[in-house]
């Protein structure tokens, strides 16, 4: 039984007296710093790196190449084994023959500090032979584009299809086609905490420490047990306060494994902290699509077929070990996902470039296909010269059509998409919103609102990675103990990074154990303390931990409900615990405390039925298995005002109604929402990795790559739907399903959509993101002719 | 490399070292005072984390030399929350989920502080324009308005 209530996060207290431990807050006895040597260029041939001088710098410990590190860590390779077409490239932890990208690392100095260590990285001598550069995605599959890897020579790492028979015949018939180029500009996460880790090996007892800024520990110490020859079980990785992840760390990164290489060559610990600039460079980054869409409408306006042709530019390589393709893999899966449309087809390119690393960042896929799809959406509608949410009800699927497999393939469960419209167009009446564009129109500017109804894949099970080959769980486990005190102590292997699953999974076994969470000590983030788990990705960690949680300690319950039944000798099915105290369930009247209880059971087990042994603890384990994933859905809503004169988009107004079942703490659940959005609302007009021709990264600081202030986010209005009443029954665990991916998932397409609306009494149109003030002003003098 | 001798006062104590010229105010609290409250968060002077006060006066301790320091009272996280001037902040942060990862609070805390010992009538846009130099990746801002605006209305019932 878990109620939902809105607590604080347990590490907040110490965070807001500026006592957080993150991994530069911290150091190990003996500990130096590093610093990389980082190409310049996009694409070379190295020719020589040499590094004399540098070694010799007062302060410097040693100086590394891939030479030095080759014989003590593995190349490596992102592969997936569903995916035999699949070309990954062999990476290096420090680069070997060739750079790839800017940022990429050449070679590591360690020293007794970051600025010794800086001057060393100045003083390394290098040359190399500058190669042709691939940096954006239409040049990398155009007919004389340079080539990154003989083994890609068109540069497709990976091309992907989903189709149903007749698209093609349906389109032909169609009465309507509306078609557009979305365009979407490269991002990367920016926690705030810049990557980090300290590793510490013993060459004594041949033990790996570290200490990471991680979202995946567990994960880690598969990949690093696999590149450096190290067995698994001798290796502990411990998560201390991660400054925010949002995908980013989430991953095996060359740089991090290269610094934990190094520290088993010298026999002493390492900490690596990333600055800024090398963050922007070497995080990994996602969203830079190109997506060519159309959709087919029948004479009586009914949707009829959809088409989706999506390029994706990765980086030089598939990362290691979750590979680069998961947005295409996304949008081939939720593209049209809220919507009953006869025939589809989604097709996507992954295309290596010599840009920064890509992967996963909070969302995955899910923006590109929402903006897609619910761009279209509403191009249609104004096409048809319908209206736009009652387009959408005609066409969105119904939850009493129960689990629809789509034209794409994957089959989802039934999502309240309409129920959500409906709570949303109840808080914020289109009316309303119409009155407020009249006005503003009526005073000359340009203003708009927009909607964009989205799903949300969380929780994944084992399918992909597990078959995938990728050493990856989709299992979380919860190990519970009563302490002689009453209290309990919990070790979970979720990981916290501010999202507050840890608060949550504490919640779950304080509520289920019947004890106040301050009696509730958890300990999450410890390779060496938990079971092997998942950690956090894909808005899974209270699907697969909350649940294990809910297991432990209801099994920990019955024990003691057991063992105070035998002392009380009756029945204890007529017993109960509520706020640390055994009762009697029929009246609550106290017959002892649970501290009295752990003090027979810890010190006096004599005083129990001849021969029992108390169990005192009990673990649980848990990773949903009967479906790819569990989804959730909303609809967002932007409103927005566009100066004509200066390009300028403001945000208005914000809102989200949303679907994700049961909620252990409000609290997250709405920051999980807001945040997201933040990130979206960021994505649709601020956000962009911005590169040259020649692969430099223009936008390296946060001078530049502009991530949205206070100044620019307006206060978000929520809606939730309530829960089923299926969570009440205390003996069900209950069924959590991720809400991380929903801010990021919709928030881009409505802002787009909203734009769109201001613009169209102009005839303009914009489906390329970020909104900045130049495209809008393009999009306007387009019109204009 | 230059060395000079600097003599301040942190969290109202008297400090006197010998720093590299060249080495910031933040790695100085952090690395020789211990002070990890303080964070680094872009190292140049735009997302807000390294924020402390420097004579009352909120201040970039990442793009400021230790060395400048000489002679004046630096004041961190640390210092502001021994003493219980970020405490209502603090509950206030609390009640509104004013943070998540943790990472930028300090700073926002700091640039909090500073402006309700201006003004503890704040308008709501007020707040937004004295966090705009601070950076927050996890919260979306509203519920750090909320807490600040809260703490706000809190000091105004406590009287002047």
């Amino acid at each position: 039984m878990t109620g939902s209530r809105a607590v604080p996060g347990l590490r907040w207290p110490r965070l807001l007296a500026g006592r957080g431990r993150y991994v530069g807050d911290l150091a190990v006895r003996g500990m130096r710093e590093v610093a990389f040597l980082r190409s310049p260029f996009a694409h070379a041939t190295i020719r020589t790196i040499d590094c004399a001088a540098a070694r010799g710098l007062p302060g410097i410990d040693a100086v590394l190449t891939h030479a030095d590190l080759a014989h003590v860590v593995r190349p490596f390779r992102g592969t997936n084994a569903l995916f035999e077409t699949l070309v990954a490239p062999e990476q290096t932890a420090l680069a070997s023959s060739h750079v790839r990208h800017v940022g990429e690392p050449m070679a590591l100095v360690v020293g007794d500090s970051r600025a010794a260590c800086e001057d060393a990285v100045e003083a390394i001598e290098w040359d190399v032979d500058p190669l042709p550069v691939v940096s954006d995605p239409e040049r990398a599959v155009s007919a004389d584009a340079p080539c990154l890897h003989v083994a890609a020579p068109d540069n497709v790492c990976l091309a992907m299809e989903a189709s149903s028979a007749g698209v093609d015949e349906t389109f032909a018939t169609a009465e309507t086609i509306i078609d557009a180029t979305f365009r979407f500009a490269r991002h990367t996460g920016v926690p705030m905490e810049p990557r980090s880790l300290i590793a510490s090996f013993d060459p004594s007892d041949g033990a790996l420490s570290v200490l990471h800024s991680h979202q995946c520990p567990a994960a880690m110490q598969q990949a690093f047990a696999a590149l450096l020859d190290l067995p698994a079980h001798r290796i502990d990785i411990t998560c201390p306060d991660v400054g925010g992840a949002f995908g980013i760390k989430q991953q095996l990164y060359a740089d991090e494994l290269a610094v934990v290489a190094t520290s088993i060559l010298l026999g002493r610990p390492l900490r690596f902290l990333a600055d800024r600039l090398e963050s922007m460079a070497s995080d990994i980054q996602a969203r830079h699509h190109v997506v060519y869409a159309r959709l087919g409408a029948a004479s009586d306006g009914s949707l009829v077929a959809l088409d989706v042709d999506d390029l994706l530019a990765i980086g030089p390589y598939s990362q290691y070990p979750r590979t680069s393709v998961g947005e295409g893999r996304a949008l081939l899966t939720c593209t049209a996902a809220p919507y009953r449309v006869p025939e589809a087809r989604a097709r996507s390119r992954a295309v290596f470039t010599n840009l920064g690393m890509a992967g996963h960042y909070r969302g995955v896929g899910h923006p590109i296909a929402t903006a897609v799809t619910e761009g279209l959406m509403e191009e249609a509608a104004r096409r048809l010269g319908v209206d736009r949410l009652a387009f959408r009800r005609r066409h969105l699927r119904s939850v009493d059509d129960g689990p629809q497999r789509t034209a794409l393939g994957p089959t989802f469960e039934p999502l309240r998409y309409a129920a959500c419209l409906d709570a949303l167009a109840a808080a914020i009446p289109t009316s309303d919103l119409e009155v407020w564009r009249d006005r503003v129109r009526a005073s000359g500017a340009l203003a708009g609102f927009g909607y964009a109804v989205f799903i949300e894949m969380t929780a994944r099970g084992p399918a992909f990675y597990g078959d995938g080959g990728a050493e990856i769980s989709t299992r979380d486990g919860c190990f519970v103990r009563l302490e002689p005190s009453g209290a309990v102590r919990v070790n979970a292997s979720v990981t916290e990074q501010g999202q507050g699953v840890e608060t949550a999974v504490a919640q779950v076994v304080a509520d289920t154990v019947g004890i106040a969470l301050s009696d509730v000590a958890i300990v999450t983030g410890e390779t060496a303390n938990t079971t092997h788990g998942g950690g956090t990705w894909a808005s899974r960690s209270l699907a697969s931990g909350g649940h294990a949680a809910f297991q432990a300690a209801r099994t920990l319950r019955a024990e003691i409900l057991s063992l105070a039944a035998a002392l009380l000798q009756c029945g204890p099915e007529t017993l109960d615990i509520i706020g640390g105290s055994i009762v009697d369930r029929d009246d609550s009247n106290e017959r002892m405390t649970l501290k009295q209880l752990a003090a027979v059971c810890h010190f006096r087990p004599h005083q129990l039925p001849a021969g029992r042994q108390p169990a005192l603890e009990a673990v649980a384990s848990f990773g949903p298995t009967d479906a790819p994933f569990r989804a959730g859905c909303g609809v967002q809503l932007s409103a927005v005002e566009v100066d004509p004169d200066t390009g300028v988009v403001r945000l208005v107004r914000h809102a989200v109604a949303h679907d994700c079942g049961a909620i252990a703490n409000p609290l997250f659940v709405d920051g999980q929402l807001k945040g997201g959005i933040a990130q979206g609302l960021g994505a649709a007009l601020w956000e962009e990795l911005v590169y040259d021709d020649q692969g430099q990264l223009l936008s390296g600081s946060l001078a530049d790559y502009k991530v949205p202030t206070a100044l620019e986010i307006p206060d978000i209005q929520i809606v939730h739907l309530p829960a089923g009443a299926a969570e009440e029954d205390p003996d069900t665990p209950p069924r959590f399903v991720g809400v991380g991916e929903a801010g990021t998932a919709g928030a881009p397409a409505a802002v787009m959509n909203a734009i769109n609306d201001a613009l169209a009494p102009r005839g303009a149109k914009l489906f390329q993101m970020p909104a900045t003030p130049e495209r809008v002003l393009q999009a306007l003098g387009a019109a204009r002719g | 490399m230059t060395h000079v001798s600097i003599d301040l006062t942190v969290n109202g104590r008297a400090v006197r070292e010998t720093v590299q010229a060249r080495m910031t105010l933040v790695d100085f609290v952090r690395e020789r005072l211990d002070l990890t409250g303080t964070h680094v968060g872009c190292a140049h002077g735009v997302c807000g984390a390294c924020l402390v006060l420097i004579d009352g006066v909120a201040a970039r301790s990442c793009v400021m030399l230790a060395a400048s320091a000489d002679g004046r009272a630096v004041e961190t996280i640390e210092g502001l929350s021994e003493r219980g001037a970020t405490r209502n902040l603090a509950e206030a942060f609390t009640r509104h989920g004013g943070l998540q990862c943790g990472f930028c609070t300090p700073g926002i805390l700091v640039a909090a502080h500073a402006l309700l010992a201006e003004t503890t009538r704040p308008t709501r846009d007020g707040i937004r324009e004295a966090l705009a130099g601070h950076i927050c990746r996890c919260t979306g801002y509203e519920p750090i308005v909320d807490a600040v605006a809260d703490a706000a209305a809190g000091r105004q019932d406590a009287g002047p």
